[in-house]
């Protein structure tokens, strides 16, 4: 790699192996003061591993990292990695219940706590960079987005002149998404070094200089994002093999208009209204029809989310009436829906998608206990490894064996095992909220794959809620929510990014000359 | 044992085997029962990874006293502890939903003393009710699943906090105990009601026969069935097994409620053992830090989703030979509790060395 200034953070010949998995081998990466890197990869190719060890937190095998030509600290001594390096995580690693300037000088090494000059200095760190949030608000309080500047604002009350931001816009809204963008911008312009690790290519193109790219552990191309293709930063990061993987997804994108004829309503919500804390609803009604695949998009907090959940059943609403089959569907019970035949792909993978104790199989078939178990309710668990198969397999899943606790899975692999166990009971309604979220582009063709087709082959309905547009390619018509109303719809696909874009942010006139605009 | 998988495969092979001729089985198979055998093997080697433990305090036993290693003694043994195995059993089942049930040690003695109160007549300080012993089980069951519907109520649909109101209850419950008969002890027990815990098969205790076909069941239960699958599922992750179709809150409460009617049958053995409901069994003895003592020991963990009943029941099986052990040493009276629970703490981190990283805490 050509860059300028000296080498900020360097990483040479670097080795991890778990059991018998090479997770990482022989990788040699250096990153300049004053440059933004992107590392892009698949899922278990091999990018969380290598953040645990910039982090100081994983011992490699072999290798070593430098900090401007000097040793590293030892492994395990957090305090000292911090200087030289900080890790903005994909999970928030604030303690909820103290406020934003202990949680910046959370782990400083004055035994004694200055308050008043705790708070001071992070007003000082605030001002300097910009951001506007006050030293007393407690961390429970804040978004997600604040969330992060206080984690970036931990990094540099310590003075680490490396900042790594794992996924730092998986939880992320647009306009959030813009000001990161400029604050990363900020950080790198001022000199600290920045690896920007991220499944979303378009924003490494557009915030990072360089990209390098891991492939089984292997750091198979470095280039300067200038000039690049994306097709062939995807090639490097599928390689050969899985490229027919990438593009399942246009094989079913290339159907003829509903196979099935969009037949009766099989979902159809009435006046739904909701005071949710994930999002207001007021006054919502939709339908969705049997072989058809219905977006729902919008801002997250505009009530996406609270749709999706409230017709799985995993919340209630206040008024309205959601029907199956012209059946009422009581609320609020997840196990009543499902009985009805309502399948449902939760928001957050980690907190309902699966049990990590427990091993793959067992978690693809919880859906479906009630058909595997005998007359006593007895189950074997070959059966159960026997009734996962079949759909772990569809989706590529890489796991050691049906009995792996689906918690030592990569990111990708237990979405996999999300998406499998709705799939695995076939519902006559999948419920699916932004199922690709921190996934990699071939997994998530494929996730978008297998959704279509259970609406195009098997006749269930499809209802997809999500704000990344992009996995809107699926659908035969997308409702577009604005602050928990329809604002409008789109009925005939290919849908057009901008206007769609336009849509979410509620401008009526989705016209010529403001798309432009409100994409930026 | 539990965890075998063996029967089923053999009930395959049964059913294809032709009538009159060799067992013909497949290559393939054979290897596939063998890869399975294996399998089992390592887990099994992982569950009973306290057996060193057990058997050095086998060594140390037999060393105090001659008397360690008779029959009678270890039948005696194993009198001592079905009692206080059973409430593991319902404490471990309640630890593996996630919750925790400190009252298990009021239901163990108002169960039995509210079925012996309304047994025994009135001159032997019962109610006067006189009712047929056959019907007191019943009241001591109906006694135990009350008590765990309450529990489960407040804490599921209540959202109180499982730790205080399982306090609270168990305060009420040993209240309850000592108040009903003005805190005398019910002697006198018809037969049927004290034959669980004091009969014997020949040199074998009733108690300890049903203890471990309760262990067994229960095993089998929480690996095979898919209420017990669920009972995982809800320990190790609840909004999980939620989005499942799981119906969390019925699993809870069944558990709480099942776990209760354990620790009323560990009551009723205790009763038989000692020949009397006393005020002070349960609550007043403290079993409870041996109950959880004895499911930390054998790897249940305190957050739900882990442990299995081997663990369990080797927990139960270590604290039994402690307590024998400390009994044959002739340990004074006046130190054997600060013995006792020293000798607990130090099983605890024994398991947790022996055990490794699954009965480690989260750091």
């Amino acid at each position: 790699m050509t860059s300028t200034g000296p080498a900020l953070v360097e990483m040479t010949g670097i080795e991890k192996r778990f059991g018998s998995t090479r997770a990482l081998r022989g990788v040699d990466l250096s990153i300049s003061a004053g440059q933004c890197l992107g590392l892009v990869g698949r899922n278990g190719a091999g990018k969380s591993t290598l953040v645990s060890i910039l982090s100081g937190l994983l011992e490699p095998d072999a290798g070593a990292v430098r900090f401007e030509g000097a040793p590293s600290p030892r492994v395990g001594d957090v305090s000292r990695w911090r200087e030289w390096i900080a890790t903005v995580f994909q999970h928030s690693m604030v303690v909820p219940d103290q406020s934003v300037a202990e949680n910046i000088f959370l782990g400083s090494t004055d035994s004694l706590v200055h308050w008043r000059e705790m708070r001071a200095r992070t007003r000082d760190i605030m001002r300097a960079w910009g951001f506007d949030i006050p030293a007393e608000a407690l961390c429970r309080d804040l978004t997600i987005e604040q969330l992060q500047i206080v984690e970036i604002a931990r990094a540099l009350a310590r003075g680490a002149r490396c900042v790594l931001l794992d996924e730092p816009t998986a939880a992320l809204e647009r306009e959030a998404i813009r000001r990161l963008f400029e604050r990363v911008r900020q950080l790198a312009d001022s000199g600290v070094a920045v690896l920007y690790i991220s499944h979303h290519l378009e924003e490494v193109f557009e915030i990072c200089q360089n990209v390098a790219v891991l492939r089984d552990g292997e750091l198979v191309m470095t280039a300067s994002v200038a000039g690049l293709r994306k097709d062939d930063l995807v090639a490097a990061m599928v390689g050969g093999a899985a490229v027919s993987e990438a593009s399942a997804a246009q094989v079913s994108q290339a159907r003829g208009p509903a196979a099935s004829e969009p037949g009766a309503a099989l979902l159809s919500v009435r006046n739904l209204t909701s005071r949710s804390p994930s999002g207001r609803l007021s006054d919502v009604s939709l339908q969705v029809s049997a072989g058809e695949v219905v977006g729902v998009t919008g801002l997250l907090s505009a009530g996406v989310a609270t749709i999706g959940r409230t017709i799985a059943g995993a919340e209630g609403h206040d008024s309205g009436e959601i029907r199956l089959r012209g059946r009422i569907v009581e609320q609020g019970r997840r196990d009543a829906a499902q009985r009805a035949g309502v399948g449902y792909v939760p928001q957050d993978r980690r907190a309902e998608g699966f049990v990590p104790l427990l091993g793959v199989a067992e978690n693809v078939t919880m859906t479906i206990t009630d058909r595997l178990a005998g007359r006593l309710g007895l189950m074997r668990p070959a059966s159960r490894a026997a009734a996962a198969a079949p759909v772990t397999r569809a989706l590529s899943l890489v796991s050691s064996g049906p009995g792996q606790p689906v918690g030592e899975l990569s990111g990708g692999n237990q979405q996999k095992v999300t998406v499998a166990r709705t799939l695995v009971h076939e519902p006559d309604l999948i419920v699916a909220i932004t199922p690709t979220r921190g996934i990699d582009v071939a997994s998530k063709a494929l996730l978008l794959d297998s959704l279509a087709r259970v609406a195009h082959d098997k006749g269930a309905g499809v209802l997809l809620c999500t704000d990344e547009l992009s996995d809107l390619v699926i659908c035969d018509r997308v409702v577009v929510l604005v602050r928990g109303e329809v604002f409008t719809e789109f009925s005939s696909p290919p849908f057009d990014r901008d206007e769609l874009i336009v849509a979410t942010e509620g401008m009526a006139d989705a016209g010529n000359g403001t798309a432009e605009e409100a994409a930026r | 044992m539990i965890s075998d998988p063996t029967p089923d495969t053999q009930s395959e092979t049964a059913g294809s085997r032709a009538p009159g001729r060799a067992p013909a089985v497949a290559p393939g198979a054979v290897r596939a029962i063998l890869a399975r055998t294996s399998d089992m093997n390592v887990s099994l080697l992982r569950e009973v990874a306290l057996l060193p433990v057990l058997l050095v305090l086998l060594i140390v036993g037999s060393l105090v006293s001659p008397v360690f290693l008779t029959v009678s003694n270890i039948a005696g043994i194993g009198q001592q502890i079905s009692a206080l195995g059973v409430v593991v059993v319902g404490e471990s089942l309640i630890l593996l939903i996630g919750g925790m049930d400190l009252s298990l040690e009021g239901t163990y003695g108002l169960a039995p003393m509210v079925a012996a109160w309304l047994i025994v007549p009135i001159a032997a300080y019962g109610s006067g009710a006189q009712l047929n012993p056959f019907l007191g089980l019943l009241v001591l069951f109906a006694v135990g699943a009350a008590v765990g519907l309450v529990n489960g109520l407040l804490i599921v649909k209540g959202r109180l906090n499982g730790f205080i109101v399982t306090l609270g209850m168990t305060i009420v419950l040993a209240g309850l105990q000592n108040g009903i008969v003005r805190a005398q002890s019910l002697f006198n027990l018809p037969s049927a009601f004290g034959y669980l815990g004091s009969a014997y098969f020949g040199q074998v205790p009733v108690s300890l026969v049903v203890t471990v076909a309760i262990f067994v069941l229960t095993g089998l239960f929480l690996r095979y069935h898919r209420v017990g699958r669920a009972i995982y599922a809800v320990g190790g992750n609840p909004a999980a097994a939620r989005a499942a179709g799981i119906k969390v809150e019925r699993v809870k409460i069944g558990v709480y409620m099942a776990g209760s009617m354990l620790a009323a049958l560990g009551g009723l053995m205790e009763a038989g053992r000692v020949s009397a409901v006393t005020g002070q069994q349960g609550y007043g003895e403290g079993i409870i830090f041996s109950v959880f003592a004895a499911a930390v020991i054998g790897g249940v963990s305190l957050r739900g989703g882990r442990g299995n009943m081997i663990g369990a029941a080797t927990g139960v099986i270590l604290l039994g030979f402690v307590q024998n052990i400390l009994d044959l040493a002739n340990v004074s009276n006046y130190w054997i509790e600060a013995i006792d629970g020293g000798v607990i703490l130090f099983a605890l981190v024994l398991a947790r060395i022996v055990g490794g990283e699954k009965t480690a805490e989260d750091k």
